[in-house]
C-alpha cells in the first residue's frame, strides 16, 4: 500500500495531489531560500496569518452575489489580497516607525488574525450555516481535494516553479547584496516585488494543502536544512528545492496511506527529519562532523604535545596523552619511547624549532588561513619550499655553534 | 448593565482577560526591546503538542498535568531554538520557524490520531479560547465581591491569572534595573558583571509562564497580540521605559474592556444575534491601536 502510493498508482486524482503537492514543496523550498538570504523567514509567518480575513471576506462577497461561496479562485484571490496588505503593513511599520522588522510581524500576524477570527465567527453565525469548511484553511487538507482544485495548485505552483527557475540569478543577487545588484543596473525593486509576491503566491496555494500555520514551515525547513550541506547559494538554492519538493513527495504519499490523518503535518515533520540528517550529517556544519574534527584536533594536540615532552625528556603526567602516544606505538607501556616514537619526536621537536625560528624572524603571510591555529601542529614541510627550510636549517645550525 | 447580569456574565472575563493582557504585555515591553518578540508567538504554537501529550498520558483534561506539559513543551523549543542557532549556527527568525512550525505539526497530529471526540480539546478551542464561557454563576451583584462564599465559585481561571500575574509584577518589579539593562545594552551589562544569560532565560520562563496561563483562560491569540501590540504601540508614544511599560499596561486592560463590549454587544446595535469571538476582538482593538499610534504617536521615528 505505501509502496503503490510512493509510485503513484493510487488512482488518478491522488496521483495528481501528489504530483501537486511536491511541486508546491519544491516551490516552497527555493522561495524560501531568498527569505532565508535576506534574513526575512518569519515573513512568511505574517503573510500566512494575514490570509485569513481576505478568506473568510472573499467568502462573504461570494455569498453576497449569490455565489456558492467555496470557489477556490475566489477564497485564494481574497487571500492573496490580504496577505499583501499585511505585508505592506510590516514593511510600512518598520520602515515609518523605530519598531524592529520582529514586532512588526508580530503586530501584523496578531491584528490580522484575530480580525479573521472575528469574521469567521460572524459567518459562524449566519444562517448560511455550512461556512465553507474554511475551517479547514487553518490546518490544510488533501483528502477531499477537488479535481478542480487540485489543478488549479498544481497549475499555479508550476507556474511558480517556473519564474523561480528563470530569475534566479537576480533574485539571488538581490537577495544578496542589493546595493551591489543596484549597482550593476538591476531594478531592485521590482525584483524584490516578484520575491515576494512569489513567496505569497506560495503561501496561499500551500495554504490550502498544508493550512496557514503550517505552510511557514515548507518556507523555512527546507531551507536551513539545505544551508548546512554548501556555503554556496546556488548549491543552497538546489537542495533547498530537492528537500522541499521530496517533503511534499513523501508526506503526499505517507498520507495517501493514512487517510484518516491531515497531510499538512504529516508533511512538516518529513522536512524535519530530513533537517535533524542534515544537522547531524553534513560534512563541515553537522554535528557529526564537527564532533569528529574536535576529536581529531584534540588527538593532534595531545600527540605533539607528548611527542615533543619525549623529544626533550620530559615525564608525561596527562594519562590521556600518554594513551594516545601508546596506541600509536609511539611509547610502550612503562612509558620509555619506541624506536619509532624516538624518530617521530625529533622530527615534532625539530618541525616545532623550525616554526618558532620562522615566527621569529621571517614571518610572512604564508599562514594566514592558518593564524588561529597552533603552528606546530602543522608540518612545515607542507607549507613551505625546501629552499626556504634550508634557509632556516643553516639559520638555526649557526645560531646552535654560535 | 451594571447590575447582577454584569457580575455573572461579563464580570469574569473582563477581569481575567485584563489580567492574562497584563501578564503578557509586561514582558512584552522588554521582549521587543530585545527584538525577541516573535518568542511570544513561538511559545504560543508550541503549547498545543504540551497540552495533547498531557492529556495522552492522563487521560483527562485536568488543568495542572496540562501545565506542566505546556510548561516542559515551552521550555524543550526555548532549548531546540538555541541548539539550532548555536550548534548549526543559523539565524534566530529561521532556528525559530523550524522548531515551532514542527512542534505544532506534531501537536496536530497526535490530536487527530487520538480520541478526543469525549472532550473538549481542538485545535480551534485552542486558538480562540472561551472567554465568553467563564461566568460566575452564584454572583448577587456588587456585594458577592465581598462574600467569600460567593467568590469561592469564582471561575479557577481567575485566580490562576491572578496569580501567574503577580508572579511576573513581582519579577518586574525587584528587577527592573538588570532588566532594563538587558534590554537596551546587554553587551554594556555584561561588561558590568552581569550574568545576563540567566536574566535573559528567567525573562524569557515567564513569558512562557504568562503564555501558558493566559492561553489555559483566553486562547493563543489574545496571548501573541498582547505580547507585542501594546508594548509596541507605548514605544511609538514615549521614550521613557518606566512611562512605556504604564502605557502598555492601560492599552492592553483598555482593549481588553473596548473588544469584550465590541464583542459582546456590538453586532446587537447592528441588529444581529449571535456575538462575535471576544477573544479575536480584544486582540483586533490592540492591534488598531497599534495603527493608531504608527500614524500619530509622539515617537514613531528613533530620533524624535
Amino acid at each position: 500500500m505505501l509502496w503503490q502510493s510512493l509510485t503513484l498508482q493510487l488512482g488518478y486524482n491522488a496521483t495528481l495531489v501528489s504530483f501537486g503537492v511536491t511541486l508546491l514543496g519544491i516551490a516552497a523550498g527555493l522561495a524560501g531560500t531568498y527569505l532565508y538570504l535576506r534574513k526575512n523567514s518569519l515573513v512568511s509567518d505574517a503573510i500566512s496569518h494575514a490570509t485569513l480575513p481576505g478568506l473568510v471576506i472573499a467568502f462573504l462577497v461570494m455569498v453576497a452575489f449569490g455565489g456558492d461561496g467555496r470557489l477556490l479562485v475566489g477564497l485564494l484571490t481574497g487571500a492573496t489580497l490580504s496577505a499583501a496588505l499585511g505585508l505592506y503593513c510590516v514593511s510600512l511599520l518598520t520602515r515609518k516607525t523605530r519598531l524592529s522588522q520582529d514586532a512588526a510581524i508580530g503586530a501584523v500576524l496578531s491584528t490580522f488574525f484575530s480580525f479573521g477570527v472575528v469574521l469567521l465567527t460572524f459567518i459562524q453565525a449566519l444562517p448560511i450555516g455550512h461556512q465553507a469548511g474554511l475551517q479547514n484553511f487553518l490546518l490544510g487538507s488533501t483528502a477531499g481535494m477537488l479535481w478542480n482544485d487540485a489543478m488549479v495548485i498544481t497549475g499555479l505552483a508550476l507556474a511558480v516553479t517556473l519564474v523561480l527557475i528563470v530569475f534566479r540569478r537576480p533574485m539571488r543577487l538581490v537577495a544578496f547584496d542589493a546595493s551591489y545588484a543596484q549597482a550593476l543596473g538591476y531594478r531592485v525593486g521590482a525584483i524584490d516585488a516578484v520575491i515576494l509576491g512569489v513567496t505569497l503566491t506560495v503561501t496561499v496555494i500551500g495554504m490550502s494543502v498544508v493550512g496557514l500555520i503550517l505552510i511557514v514551515a515548507l518556507l523555512i525547513i527546507p531551507t536551513v536544512a539545505a544551508r548546512f550541506w554548501s556555503e554556496k547559494s546556488d548549491v543552497i538554492f538546489t537542495l533547498s528545492g530537492i528537500f522541499g519538493g521530496a517533503s511534499g513527495y513523501i508526506g503526499a504519499a505517507l498520507s495517501g496511506f493514512a487517510p484518516n490523518l491531515p497531510a499538512g503535518p504529516i508533511i512538516v515533520l518529513v522536512a524535519f527529519v530530513i533537517f535533524v540528517i542534515s544537522f547531524l550529517l553534513a560534512p563541515e556544519r553537522g554535528v557529526l562532523a564537527a564532533t569528529l574534527r574536535f576529536w581529531s584536533f584534540q588527538t593532534r594536540v595531545h600527540l605533539t604535545q607528548g611527542l615533543l615532552a619525549l623529544a626533550q625528556d620530559r615525564p608525561i603526567y596527562e594519562p590521556k596523552t600518554r594513551r594516545l602516544l601508546q596506541r600509536s606505538g609511539y611509547i610502550r607501556a612503562d612509558g620509555v619511547a619506541t624506536d619509532d616514537g624516538r624518530e617521530q619526536a625529533f622530527k615534532t621537536l625539530q618541525n616545532e624549532r623550525r616554526w618558532s625560528f620562522w615566527k621569529q624572524h621571517l614571518e610572512g603571510d604564508v599562514l594566514s588561513a592558518d593564524t588561529s591555529m597552533v603552528h606546530s601542529l602543522i608540518d612545515i614541510e607542507s607549507r613551505l619550499t625546501a629552499d626556504q627550510i634550508a634557509e632556516i636549517d643553516n639559520a638555526l645550525l649557526n645560531e646552535a655553534t654560535s | 448593565m451594571m447590575g447582577q447580569e454584569f457580575f455573572v456574565l461579563s464580570f469574569p472575563p473582563l477581569v481575567i482577560g485584563i489580567f492574562a493582557s497584563i501578564a503578557c504585555a509586561l514582558p512584552g515591553n522588554f521582549l521587543i526591546l530585545r527584538k525577541q518578540a516573535l518568542i511570544g508567538d513561538a511559545l504560543s504554537h508550541v503549547v498545543l503538542p504540551g497540552i495533547v501529550v498531557a492529556f495522552v498520558i492522563t487521560g483527562a483534561i485536568t488543568t495542572w498535568p496540562m501545565m506542566l506539559g505546556a510548561l516542559s513543551a515551552a521550555f524543550l523549543a526555548i532549548a531546540l531554538i538555541q541548539a539550532v542557532q548555536r550548534i548549526g549556527r543559523i539565524e534566530q527568525g529561521a532556528a525559530m520557524g523550524v522548531v515551532f512550525t514542527t512542534m505544532f505539526a506534531l501537536g496536530v497530529l497526535l490530536l487527530e490520531m487520538t480520541d478526543t471526540s469525549k472532550v473538549h480539546l481542538d485545535v480551534e478551542h485552542a486558538l480562540y479560547g472561551s472567554l465568553e464561557s467563564l461566568i460566575w454563576i452564584d454572583s448577587y451583584g456588587w456585594q458577592s465581591l465581598l462574600s467569600i462564599e460567593d467568590l469561592s465559585y469564582m471561575p479557577v481561571e481567575l485566580w490562576r491569572m491572578v496569580g501567574v500575574c503577580s508572579v511576573i509584577v513581582i519579577f518586574v518589579v525587584l528587577f527592573w534595573r538588570p532588566l532594563t539593562l538587558i534590554s537596551f545594552d546587554e553587551g554594556f551589562a555584561r561588561t558590568q558583571g552581569m550574568r545576563t544569560n540567566v536574566m535573559s532565560t528567567l525573562l524569557i520562563g515567564l513569558s512562557a509562564l504568562a503564555a501558558i496561563a493566559a492561553f489555559d483562560a483566553v486562547g493563543s491569540i489574545i496571548v501573541i497580540a498582547m505580547f507585542i501590540c501594546p508594548p509596541a504601540t507605548a514605544r511609538l508614544m514615549t521614550n521613557s521605559l518606566e512611562r512605556q511599560v504604564w502605557l502598555s499596561l492601560v492599552i492592553a486592560s483598555v482593549s481588553t474592556v473596548i473588544g469584550y463590549y465590541l464583542a459582546a454587544y456590538g453586532p446587537l446595535v447592528v441588529g444581529f444575534e449571535e456575538s462575535l469571538s471576544a477573544a479575536g476582538m480584544i486582540a483586533t482593538v490592540s492591534g488598531v491601536f497599534l495603527a493608531l499610534a504608527a500614524l500619530f504617536g509622539s515617537h514613531r521615528k528613533s530620533n524624535s
